[in-house]
C-alpha cells in the first residue's frame, strides 16, 4: 500500500509529478527539475522529506546504546548538535547511513532513509538489548520540510525567532516556525546551506505554506526528489543502494572516517571493519568525469582503456546542471583511482572516454 | 491533457509523425517528453541511412533516464534537426515544432500509423 506525506494535497495542487519511492507517493518534480535544481543553487528549493524515518533512543543508557549499535562515537556529540554516521552488520557491510541529533543528554533523533527506516528501527531494538533506553518509533509522528539555498536562512528568518546566525551546521534546536512547535536542524542533502524542519504532520502545511509566501520574492520555489538527486550527486554525498550497499564498507567509500574502532565497548561490527581498515581496499569510490554529453548511468561497467578490462562500475551518473556536462561517481580498482587517470565507461554499448575526478564536483565554498 | 494535434500521425512508442508528399518529419509526443523530463541529449540515425518499421534507430535521454527512438516507417533519413541537436530542451518546448528529431523519405508505404483518436486512446490507457 503506498503512503502519502501530510502534504500530498498540496503536492497535487502545485501540479507535481509523482513518483513511487520506498514505498511513499512522492513528488519527483513539479514543473522542470533543472530549473528546480538551479533553484537551489542560486536561491532556496523547498522539499517535502516527510518519507524518512524518525527513530527516538531515550533513556539514561541512550548514548551507550547507539555507541554499540552504530559506527560512529555517538556518546561524544553534544546536546543540540548531530552527526552523521552509519548502521552496519556483524560483517562490515552497511545497512544505511543515518544523521543522529542529540536532543537531550537521554534523547537522540536517528533519522533513516525511508527504504531502510523499516531494518534500521527493527536492528536498533534488537541492539537495544541490556541497554537502559528505548528504542521509539516515531516515523508516523514527524513531517519533515527541507529548505535548501543561499536564501534558506533570510527566509526562513521571517518566520523564527530562533537564532539562525548561532545555529551552526549540523546542529539542531526545538522552537517554532510559522508559529508551530519544530525542531530545526542546520543539515541537508544538496551541498548548499539549508534547513530541515521536523513538525508534527499536521502543521507540516501551515510550514510548507508560510515559506512559499515568504520566499516567494527571493526565488523559492517547490523541489522534488529527482533535483535532490542531481543536487547530492554535484556534490558527492552517496545514496544508499547506490554508492552504500550491505557490500559496502565505509571504508571502500572513502568515509572511514565515520568509524570509530577504539570505541571502549566496541560496537556492531567492529572486528570486521578493523580487518577491512588494515588490508588494502580493492575498490574505491571515485569521481568520474566523461566526454561528450551523455550520462553513465548506475551499473554501467569502467574499463581501462590499456587492457580492456572492466575495473569497476558506475554507481551513480547524471547530467549535471550546475557544471553543464556528465559526471558519475563509481567504484574502480584502487590502483587506477588517481585524479588524473584516464578510463572508460561502457554507455549502452559505446565506450565513453572519463577522466577520474576528485570528489566533490561542486562544492559552495569554491 | 497533452496535446495532440490533429493533422499528425501517430506510433504507439509515442512518436509523432508530419507526412508532406513522401517525406515524413519525425518527432516524440509532448505526452512523452513530459513523461521523459528535461531532455538532454538525443542520438539521432545519420543523414543518409536507412531505418527499418519498428526497429530501434536512436535514443533520447532525459536527466534520469534513457528512451529508445523507434522508426516509425522504413526509409532513408534525409535529414537531421541539427537544432535540437544542439539544445535537446526543444524536445519539451516544442515537441510537435522546433523539437522534431528527422527527416526520412518513405519507401514501404504508411504502414499502421495511428491517426490523433487513436493516439489519444493510446495515453488515456498509459
Amino acid at each position: 500500500m503506498t503512503r502519502q506525506t501530510a502534504l500530498s494535497g498540496i503536492h497535487e495542487s502545485l501540479g507535481a509529478s509523482f513518483t513511487d519511492f520506498a514505498g511513499w507517493r512522492m513528488p519527483l518534480r513539479y514543473g522542470s527539475e533543472l530549473a528546480e535544481h538551479h533553484a537551489v543553487r542560486n536561491a532556496a528549493g523547498l522539499f517535502d522529506l516527510s518519507h524518512m524515518g524518525e527513530i527516538e533512543v531515550v533513556g539514561p543508557q541512550a548514548a551507550a546504546l547507539l555507541d554499540h549499535a552504530l559506527v560512529g562515537d555517538i556518546s561524544a556529540v553534544a546536546v543540540t548538535k548531530a552527526k552523521y554516521t552509519m548502521i552496519c552488520q556483524e560483517d562490515g557491510g552497511i545497512l544505511d547511513d543515518l544523521i543522529v541529533y542529540r536532543l537531550e543528554d537521554d534523547r537522540y533523533m536517528v533519522v533513516a532513509n525511508a527504504s531502510n527506516a523499516e531494518t534500521v528501527l527493527g536492528a536498533l531494538q534488537e541492539r537495544a538489548a541490556g541497554f537502559d533506553a528505548e528504542v521509539q518509533d516515531r516515523r508516523d509522528d514527524w513531517a519533515l520540510v527541507a529548505i535548501q539555498g543561499p536564501q534558506a536562512s533570510a527566509i526562513l528568518a521571517e518566520l523564527t525567532d530562533a537564532d539562525l546566525a548561532g545555529l551552526k551546521y549540523y546542529a539542531i534546536l526545538e522552537t517554532s516556525v510559522a508559529d508551530r512547535p519544530a525542531r530545526l536542524a542546520r543539515t541537508g542533502y544538496t551541498g548548499e546551506d539549508g534547513f530541515e524542519i521536523f513538525s508534527d504532520p499536521a502543521d507540516a502545511p501551515a510550514i510548507w505554506e508560510a515559506l512559499s509566501a515568504a520566499g516567494a520574492d527571493r526565488g523559492l520555489i517547490p523541489a522534488g526528489l529527482a533535483c535532490r538527486d542531481s543536487l547530492r550527486l554535484e556534490a558527492a554525498m552517496p545514496l544508499y543502494g547506490n554508492e552504500l550497499s550491505t557490500t559496502t564498507t565505509p571504508y571502500a567509500a572513502g568515509l572511514g572516517r565515520v568509524v570509530k574502532l577504539d570505541k571502549p565497548g566496541g560496537f556492531v561490527g567492529r572486528d570486521a571493519l578493523a580487518a577491512v581498515s588494515e588490508q588494502p581496499i580493492q575498490r574505491v569510490r571515485v569521481g568520474l568525469r566523461p566526454e561528450g554529453r551523455r550520462a553513465p548511468r548506475h551499473g554501467y561497467a569502467v574499463v581501462d582503456p590499456a587492457s580492456g578490462e572492466t575495473v569497476g562500475e558506475v554507481t551513480s551518473g547524471a547530467p549535471s546542471p550546475t557544471l553543464g556536462h556528465p559526471i558519475a561517481m563509481a567504484y574502480v580498482d584502487q590502483a587506477l583511482a588517481q585524479p588524473g587517470t584516464r578510463l572508460e565507461v561502457d554507455v549502452r554499448g559505446t565506450h565513453v572516454r572519463a577522466e577520474v575526478v576528485a570528489l566533490p564536483f561542486y562544492s559552495r565554498h569554491r | 491533457m497533452s496535446t495532440i494535434p490533429a493533422d499528425l500521425k501517430y506510433t504507439k512508442d509515442h512518436e509523432w509523425v508530419r507526412i508532406d508528399g513522401d517525406v515524413a518529419t519525425v518527432g516524440i509526443t509532448q505526452f512523452a517528453a513530459e513523461a521523459l523530463g528535461d531532455v538532454v541529449y538525443v542520438d539521432l540515425p545519420e543523414a543518409g541511412s536507412t531505418i527499418t518499421s519498428g526497429e530501434t534507430c536512436g535514443e533520447v535521454e532525459s536527466t534520469k533516464s534513457v528512451s529508445d527512438l523507434y522508426a516509425p516507417l522504413t526509409g532513408e533519413v534525409t535529414e537531421v534537426n541539427a537544432a535540437v541537436v544542439d539544445d535537446p530542451s526543444l524536445v519539451n518546448a516544442a515537441s510537435f515544432e522546433g523539437g522534431w528529431l528527422f527527416r526520412l523519405r518513405v519507401e514501404d508505404g504508411l504502414g499502421d500509423l495511428l491517426d490523433a483518436e487513436a493516439y489519444r486512446a493510446v495515453v488515456e490507457s498509459a
